[in-house]
């Protein structure tokens, strides 16, 4: 059974001098800054409440700190958790509390809205919001002795998302990388908050649109949990279906292009025509190329019958022996391993230390991922084997990629095997006033979804969570030292989430 | 190097024809020719994300794949909008990327096709116009076609492309 409520969460509200105290606790523990948040609770009688969620390999851990009316601020956890840093600058952008001691520049807001107008606050006045105008952010300056400055973006010169990178160089070498992001902030937490619990499901699939299966999927289990409601076995091993195939289809195209960027065209056309058969056999068996709207509230939207079943086996079938010619064909060519080793590393001790997760973390010697670790149902009966290299450059970051293309086309072909009969989907009571939460393993990492309802079914705070928060500031380290050519294979290494970060 | 050969003797050529413009009645065959009556050369195309999911994005990169081969048919995707015949724009539009998209636009030269891309694109979609979102593409520079979707398949982003070069000037 789906059941994540009895997925063991610990949830423990904690006094002001005890949030610093606890959080070392966790960190000495070995658990990783999964997420940190905060919402208006003026209209309780409060200030505000501060969230920090944290994994260990065998729970999920979330940390609640009131903060009162007249408090403006919080003690930072950046000091113990790095990864906190911008976490709690977007948190003083959009709800107007700040950490102490901390980085106080803005993170998320440019000049979009003013400062100390709080988006998040439920009576901030949206009217309030200014004129289009440039910002004057202040990066670091690196000085010395032919140091200049190259600045890329917010619009890229490839078809990705905006964001924009400073980078401090000497020659070809890079000394420093500086990211600024937020340029796709769209409000999409305040926009939840217009929408009902249900129609909820509808955004967190558009948070980061690679990610749409497992972002709805987490969103459904905060949402059932609420409810009450399990899925069906069946409606279950459809979701997992649904997020393998999401999985894959991502790592094929990342191996293309990461081939790409090696100077190695073959492998961009080779694996573009492997995603673009992935896609098109969704559309007949799902009814979409992109899943957006296939998991509901209650299970998942469509049925699979017998034909669709015999099609998805027999691709799953082809790509593998595709996928392992062409994993053959990249490991045999010296001048694309030439390019993928050495290149962009981030060594376990890093990782370690500044909390890096997912995917590039399993390339960085973590072995965390929560289809092992925390497995719902399906996962708890497939015996997920966790991809993990040490070296931590590109080469490592592609071998996880092939390895887990591998992995989850062997838990399609188990799945579908094994499809169990019956519903695909339950109704769903209506949920009552809580919170609760989602946690699913993103092909990037894990994506957690906090879910705060209301009355009458509505969405009273949602906090959806991209890995790419812990990931992007280890994308500054991985580049120190390396030449500016080789900047996009390693940022095509990582593949970050701008869209699931800006929120 | 002999299994790279083999390989891509093997796959053959997997691309297939352009689509048709139905409501325009116009043959696959003479969209080069459109292309040059419209523009004078190949058509070069600057896609910028707006402020979307990266749904779309996926869709677009899909153009280049072999099946669609779009570079096969003379339009390519180009690094600079000064290089630009035409701007693929997603959105919704960010407040954030309301003076960038702006600048792109400025910097295309005339004379220049806009095409919004996908349901946000089209107008606001689920994302809608709030203190961060402009909304639609329209709302900030001029739209000449729009493609709904979310995301558009390949296919309807490529028609979408087509018609805006074949619209009278």
């Amino acid at each position: 059974m789906n059941a994540p409520a009895s997925r063991p969460i610990e949830i423990e509200r904690l006094l002001r001098g005890q949030w610093t105290l606890h959080a070392r606790a966790e960190r000495d523990a070995g658990g990783v800054l999964l997420a940190l948040w905060a919402s208006d609770e003026r209209d309780r009688g409060g200030g505000g409440v501060l969230r920090a969620a944290f994994l260990r390999a065998d729970r999920l851990r979330v940390l609640e700190l009131p903060v009162g009316e007249r408090e403006a601020g919080f003690p930072s956890l950046a000091p113990m958790f790095p990864s906190a840093a911008r976490m709690e600058r977007a948190v003083q952008d959009l709800l107007g509390l700040r950490a102490e001691g901390g980085d106080a520049r803005p993170w998320l807001r440019h000049a979009a809205w003013p400062d100390g107008a709080s988006p998040l606050r439920r009576d901030f006045d949206p009217a309030r919001s200014v004129a289009p105008q440039t910002e004057d952010y202040a990066f670091v300056r690196v000085e010395g002795e032919g140091v200049h400055e190259i600045p890329v973006g917010p619009v890229h010169a490839g078809i990705i998302e905006p964001g924009h990178f400073r980078f401090s160089v000497v020659g070809e070498k890079v000394l420093r990388l500086e990211q600024r992001l937020g340029y796709v902030h769209k409000g999409i937490e305040k926009r939840l908050e217009q929408l009902s619990a249900i129609e909820g499901r509808r955004l967190a699939a558009r948070v980061s649109g690679d990610s749409a299966v497992a972002y709805s999927w987490a969103y459904c289990q905060a949402l059932e949990t609420l409810a009450g409601a399990t899925i069906t076995p069946r409606g279950a091993a459809l979701r997992a279906i649904a997020l393998e195939r999401e999985r894959i289809a991502n790592h094929l195209g990342d191996l293309g292009a990461l081939g790409n960027d090696a100077g190695f065209a073959f492998g961009l056309s080779q694996f573009m025509r492997l995603k673009e058969d992935l896609l098109r056999v969704n559309q007949r068996a799902f009814g979409a190329r992109y899943l957006m709207d296939y998991v509901l509230p209650g299970g998942v939207g469509g049925e699979l019958d017998a034909a669709a079943v015999e099609t998805l086996l027999a691709q799953t079938r082809s790509l593998e022996a595709e996928v392992r010619a062409l994993r053959a064909i990249y490991d045999d060519h010296a001048g694309v391993q030439d390019r993928f080793r050495s290149c962009g590393i981030v060594t376990p001790e890093l990782a370690r230390e500044l909390g890096l997760i997912g995917l590039a973390a399993r390339a960085s010697g973590q072995a965390r991922d929560l289809r092992a670790d925390l497995p719902c149902s399906p996962y708890d009966r497939l015996g997920v084997q966790v991809a993990m290299r040490s070296e931590g450059d590109v080469a490592a970051r592609v071998a996880v990629r092939f390895d887990e293309t591998l992995e989850s086309l062997r838990l399609c072909w188990e799945l579908l095997q094994s499809l169990p009969s019956g519903a695909a989907r339950v109704d769903l009571p209506q949920p009552t006033a809580g919170i609760a939460y989602g946690l699913v393993e993103g092909w990037r990492g894990p994506i957690l979804v906090a879910l705060e309802t209301g009355p009458v079914g509505s969405v009273r705070r949602c906090h959806p969570h991209d890995p790419s928060w812990q990931n992007w500031p280890l994308l500054e380290h991985a580049v120190i030292g390396n030449i500016v050519p080789d900047f996009p294979l390693i940022n095509k290494s990582f593949n970050l989430s701008y869209s699931g970060q800006d929120l | 190097m002999l299994s790279i050969l083999k390989r891509i003797a093997t796959t053959g050529i997997v691309s297939e024809p352009l689509p048709t413009l139905a409501d325009l009645k116009a043959e696959a065959d003479d969209l080069q020719a459109r292309i040059f009556a419209v523009l004078g050369r190949a058509l070069t195309i600057r896609q910028v994300d707006a402020g979307s999911c990266n749904g779309c994005e996926l869709e677009i990169h899909a153009l280049n794949n072999p099946y669609y081969n779009l570079e096969g048919a003379g339009i390519r995707f180009v690094a600079s909008p000064r290089h630009a015949d035409l701007l693929l724009v997603t959105g919704p539009v960010s407040k954030h990327m309301e003076i960038a998209l702006q600048r792109t636009y400025d910097a295309t030269p005339e004379p220049k096709r806009v095409v919004a891309v996908g349901d946000c694109g089209c107008d606001g979609g689920i994302f809608g116009a709030s203190y961060a979102s402009c909304g639609r593409v329209a709302n900030v520079i001029p739209v000449d076609v729009t493609v709904p979707g979310c995301p558009p398949a390949p296919v309807e982003i490529l028609r979408g492309i087509l018609r805006a070069v074949t619209l009278p000037r």
